[in-house]
C-alpha cells in the first residue's frame, strides 16, 4: 500500500484504487484508465492476492455503455502549443506524434516547452504542479463505500479482500447490538483524509484490519488526529482474517 | 567502401566550394541546422565526444532519404546518447533508463505509419534495456535502432558496461575489466534483426549511408556506432583525445561487409571490423499480426489505425 504511494523518489501524488471483487476489478480498471487519461498520472489498480485470483460472476456491459474519458488533445497549432503549459486543472493537453508539432518530452525536470530545465525554480514549479493537480481533486477522487456510519460508535475501515471479512465481522457485532459502521476504501490514494477526519469526533474508534502488519492504519491514525482511537488488526498474510479477530477488536472498544 | 583509407581532413567542415555561391554570401545556414533545436545549444557533450558526429550523419541521412520529418519520432533512453532526443527538432522522447525500446514499441504499435528511431547508448540499450531489445529484434518490429557505443557509462562517471572490452580500465574496474563483453552485432543478428551494421564516428559517410539504408528498410534495423569518450574511456585507458580516437579508428578499422557477426567481436586493441553485416528479409511484426488476426477474425478484423489514438 505504501509502495504504491511512495515507491519513487521525490514528491508526487498517485491515484490508487482497491477493488474487492472480480466485478470491481473490471469496473475499476476502466475507471483507472479514465483517471490516468484525465490526470496524466499512473493509476494503480491494487488487487490483493485473493481478489486477483478470485472467480466470481462478472457482468461486462456492451461497449457503448462503458464510459470512456478520452485524453485531451490540444487545438492549438504547432508553434503556439507548449507541451507542458497546464490548463486550469493543472493538467497539460497532449498531441499525437507525427502531426508536425515536433514536441519534446523528457523525464527530467522540464519547463513548459518540455525542455530540461535544471533550476531550483523550475523544480519548485513542476513538482508543486504535479502534486497540486491531484490534491486539488482529492474530494472528487475520494471513493468509498459507507454503511451505518451516521450513528456509529466504531467504524471499521478496510479495503480489498479484508473488506469482505470485515463485513461479516460488522454483521456479527450488530447482531450483538453494537453500533458499528463500515467504511470501505475504494480510492486508497489520495487518501480520503478530510472525510475520515470529519467522522472522527463522532466515534470512539476506527478499527483497521489489514492483510499486513499495519500500513493504512497509519493514514487513518493521521486522519483521526487524536479525535478517535485507531485500532490496528494486522494479519501477516498467507490467508485472510478470521471475522472473529475483527469482531473481538470491535467489542473491545465498546467494552 | 574505403572508410579505412580516408584522410581525417575530410571529417572537418564541408569546404565552402561545395555550397552554392549565393548561399555563401549571406552566411549560409548549416544544412543540418533545420534538424536541430538550436535554442537548446550549447549541448552537454564533451569536447571530442563522438555522439554529435553521429547526429550530423543522422540529419544528413534524413535529408538524403527524403523522410517526411513530421512523421519521424526519435526515442532515447538515459545517458549521454539519451540526450540526442532533446537536440533533434523532431517529435522526440527522452524516456526512462533502458526503456527506449519498449516506449518505441508502444509508439510504433499505436502509430504504424510513423518512422520510429531508437537512438541510445550501449548501457541503456544492452544493460538496463537488454531484455527489451532482444525481444523487439525477435519480433522484427519496424524500429530503427542506432546504438552509440562508447564502451562505458559516460554520464554517470565512467563505470564498466556490458560492452567494456576485457582489460579496459573503468572507474569501477580500476584493475581492468575481466567480464567478457557483448558482441552487439552478433547479439542482434541472433535475435533476428534484418539489418545489422557497425561503423565508427570516423566513418561519417558510411554511417550516413547505413542510416539511409535503414530508413528505407522495413523491420528491426540496428546500427552500432563506435565513438570515443575522451573524458572517461579514453583517459582511463591512455588512448588520448577525441582526435586520437579517430586516428585510431582509421588505423584499426577493417571494412568487411557481410562478415559473420560471430567474427566481429571487439577487443581493447584489436581490429575494429566495420561494415554492413546483415541485410535480409523476415516478416515484420505488424504484417504478421495483421495476417494472423485477419485470417482468424475475417470481417471483424479492424486495422490498428482505426482502433487507437482517439
Amino acid at each position: 500500500m505504501m509502495q504504491a504511494r511512495w515507491g519513487s523518489h521525490g514528491d508526487y501524488e498517485i491515484i490508487a484504487l482497491s477493488p474487492n471483487s472480480p466485478q470491481e476489478c473490471f469496473d475499476l480498471a476502466i475507471r483507472a484508465f479514465n483517471l490516468a487519461e484525465e490526470f496524466r498520472v499512473p493509476v494503480m489498480l491494487m488487487m490483493d492476492e485473493c481478489v486477483g485470483h478470485m472467480t466470481e460472476k462478472v457482468i461486462i456491459p456492451p461497449a457503448e455503455q462503458i464510459e470512456i474519458h478520452p485524453r485531451r488533445h490540444t487545438r492549438l497549432p504547432p508553434g503556439e502549443y507548449k507541451p507542458f503549459a497546464p490548463g486550469p486543472d493543472l493538467v497539460p493537453e497532449m498531441v499525437h506524434a507525427g502531426e508536425g508539432y515536433r514536441f519534446h518530452i523528457t523525464g527530467l525536470t522540464h519547463d513548459e516547452r518540455g525542455y530540461p530545465s535544471m533550476t531550483a525554480a523550475a523544480q519548485d514549479r513542476l513538482v508543486k504542479r504535479l502534486k497540486a493537480k491531484i490534491t486539488r481533486a482529492a474530494d472528487r477522487l475520494a471513493c468509498y463505500e459507507a454503511d451505518g456510519i451516521e450513528d456509529a460508535e466504531v467504524v471499521v475501515v478496510s479495503y480489498g479482500i479484508t473488506s469482505r471479512v470485515a463485513q461479516r465481522a460488522v454483521e456479527m457485532a450488530r447482531a450483538r447490538g453494537a453500533k458499528v459502521g463500515r467504511l470501505r476504501l475504494i480510492t486508497v490514494w489520495p487518501f480520503p483524509t478530510r472525510q475520515l477526519r470529519a467522522l472522527a469526533p463522532h466515534i470512539k474508534a476506527f478499527v483497521v484490519p489489514e492483510l499486513n502488519l499495519g500500513q493504512i492504519v497509519l493514514e487513518v491514525e493521521r486522519a483521526a488526529a487524536g479525535q478517535a482511537d485507531t485500532i490496528s488488526v494486522p494479519h501477516a498474510g498467507g490467508g485472510v482474517h478470521d471475522p472473529q479477530q475483527i469482531l473481538d477488536a470491535i467489542m473491545e472498544v465498546l467494552k | 567502401m574505403n572508410g579505412g583509407t580516408r584522410e581525417p581532413a575530410e571529417l572537418g567542415p564541408r569546404p565552402e566550394a561545395e555550397l552554392p555561391p549565393e548561399a555563401c554570401e549571406c552566411a549560409p545556414e548549416n544544412p543540418v541546422e533545420q534538424f536541430l533545436r538550436t535554442d537548446r545549444m550549447p549541448h552537454i557533450w564533451c569536447p571530442g565526444c563522438g555522439i554529435g558526429t553521429t547526429v550530423n550523419s543522422f540529419a544528413r541521412a534524413l535529408l538524403e532519404a527524403k523522410v517526411d520529418l513530421d512523421r519521424v519520432a526519435v526515442v532515447s533512453g538515459i545517458g549521454c546518447t539519451g540526450r540526442v532526443a532533446g537536440y533533434v527538432r523532431l517529435d522526440s522522447f527522452h524516456t526512462t533508463h533502458g526503456r527506449a525500446v519498449p516506449f518505441a514499441t508502444g509508439l510504433k504499435l499505436a502509430n504504424p505509419n510513423l518512422t520510429v528511431v531508437v537512438y541510445s547508448g550501449d548501457g541503456d540499450l544492452f544493460a538496463i534495456g537488454g531484455n527489451h531489445i532482444i525481444h523487439a529484434a525477435r519480433r522484427n518490429l519496424d524500429l530503427k535502432v542506432i546504438c552509440v557505443n562508447n564502451f562505458v557509462y559516460g554520464m554517470t562517471g565512467g563505470q564498466v558496461a556490458p560492452t567494456t572490452p576485457v582489460g579496459a580500465a573503468t572507474t569501477t574496474t580500476p584493475y581492468g575489466c575481466f567480464e567478457p563483453a557483448f558482441n552487439l552485432p552478433a547479439l542482434m543478428d541472433a535475435s533476428g534483426a534484418v539489418y545489422v551494421a557497425r561503423w565508427t564516428s570516423f566513418h561519417v559517410r558510411q554511417l550516413t549511408r547505413s542510416m539511409v539504408d535503414i530508413f528505407r528498410k522495413k523491420g528491426f534495423c540496428f546500427i552500432e556506432v563506435i565513438t570515443p569518450c575522451p573524458t572517461l574511456f579514453q583517459r582511463k585507458n591512455r588512448m588520448g583525445e577525441g582526435l586520437d580516437a579517430l586516428k585510431y579508428y582509421k588505423e584499426k578499422s577493417k571494412v568487411r561487409h557481410g562478415a559473420p557477426t560471430s567474427e566481429v567481436a571487439l577487443t581493447l586493441d584489436g581490429d575494429i571490423i566495420v561494415g554492413k553485416f546483415v541485410d535480409r528479409e523476415r516478416p515484420e511484426f505488424m504484417d504478421l499480426m495483421r495476417s494472423q488476426l485477419a485470417a482468424q477474425l475475417g470481417e471483424r478484423y479492424v486495422e490498428v489505425e482505426h482502433l487507437v489514438c482517439s
